[in-house]
């Protein structure tokens, strides 16, 4: 078959918005928890183990951990898109990353609620 | 006087089986000199080396090279300037024609692909299209763009994906017409980037920027593009 330069994709706008408002969300939750933890006097398993079975605080961590993986796509993505040439392989490695990610979504879920 | 020392990339495809180094001296006095005229000289003691020049006064672009790994125009860079051996090699990646002549025909392909010229669909006014004081400067930092290739061939996007990122040189004149009061093709020009590849390969490396020999931003330019793809979709 003849080798065709495809572009025209007519997305991109919204991985790359994702990635910035992702990033953000990262950035604060960080922050956040790291004040947190610096503000606490005592750190040890009961005043972890109580900060966690906070349902605000569980629902902060996955949205924080949800933006992780959405940038970690956006970011493996471009890598494969970068120095992977042959589609097949590039598909391959997108499947993977996904599947990879989504299986730490239902992994995160479990930790945090204690499933 | 110690002689200047130069290290040229030499490579003739229909003599060498693989390029090399040349050494070369120079019994001259940098003084207010400047790269290309030393090239010059050098090729009066070697006429085979091949360069493209032609202005000689950084308007062409046409003496864009790897100056001691970093892309530049030859004839406004300082001699006296440099670190020596000044090692001076072809624009990275783009194919070698014959020593510091490098095959632009992808650059300018990325090129014409965001159409680089006004498209205005209304009859031709009896003068020309008037802008005003404040719109014709928003294409100041924009239209100076020589299309000598330093920025284009400096970025890794480019070098990885020649053939689908436009790159630098080719976005900011993408930007320079949709900057444009008198274009009317604002949407078409933004659905031709709007691509993972296209436009989205910029990951704000900023080499552009960096070498720019006319000081030009076309990260800003890109970041810009993005702004008004934003502004359309939300």
């Amino acid at each position: 078959m003849l080798e065709r330069i495809v572009t025209g994709a007519h997305y991109g706008l919204r991985d790359w918005l994702i990635q910035r408002v992702t990033a953000v969300v990262m950035a604060l939750y960080a922050l956040c928890m790291a004040l947190y933890l610096l503000w606490l006097p005592k750190l040890n398993y009961d005043t972890w183990t109580a900060l966690f079975s906070n349902n605000v605080v569980r629902s902060f961590t996955l949205l924080f951990l949800l933006g992780v993986y959405y940038h970690a796509w956006i970011g493996m993505r471009d890598i494969a898109m970068d120095y992977v040439k042959p589609a097949w392989i590039r598909l391959s490695i997108h499947v993977a990353v996904i599947l990879a990610l989504l299986m730490y979504v239902i992994w995160s879920v479990q930790i945090l609620w204690g499933f | 006087m110690s002689p200047l020392r130069f290290r040229i990339y030499r490579y003739n495809p229909e003599t060498d089986t693989a390029p090399y180094m040349q050494d070369y001296d120079l019994a001259i006095e940098a003084g207010e000199m400047m790269l290309l005229d030393a090239i010059l000289l050098i090729k009066e003691q070697d006429d085979s080396l091949s360069l493209r020049k032609s202005c000689r006064e950084g308007v062409c672009g046409s003496d864009a090279m790897n100056i001691n790994g970093r892309n530049g125009l030859a004839c406004i860079t300082q001699l006296s300037g440099l670190k020596q051996p000044i090692e001076l090699r072809p624009l990275p990646g783009l194919p070698v024609i014959r020593d510091l002549v490098v095959d632009m025909t992808q650059f300018f392909k990325q090129y014409h692909s965001i159409k680089p010229y006004l498209v205005n669909n209304d009859p031709p006014p009896e003068t020309e299209r008037l802008q005003s004081v404040s719109d014709r400067a928003e294409l100041d930092g924009l239209y100076e763009c020589i299309l000598c290739g330093c920025c284009t061939t400096s970025c890794p996007s480019f070098w990885w994906n020649p053939d689908k990122f436009v790159g630098p040189a080719g976005l900011l004149q993408a930007y320079r017409f949709l900057a444009d009061t008198r274009d009317q093709a604002t949407a078409e020009r933004l659905d031709n980037l709007e691509d993972p590849y296209r436009l989205f390969r910029c990951h704000t490396i900023m080499n552009c920027v960096d070498v720019c020999p006319k000081e030009l931003n076309p990260t800003m330019a890109i970041g810009k593009i993005k702004d008004m793809m934003v502004k359309r979709t939300v």
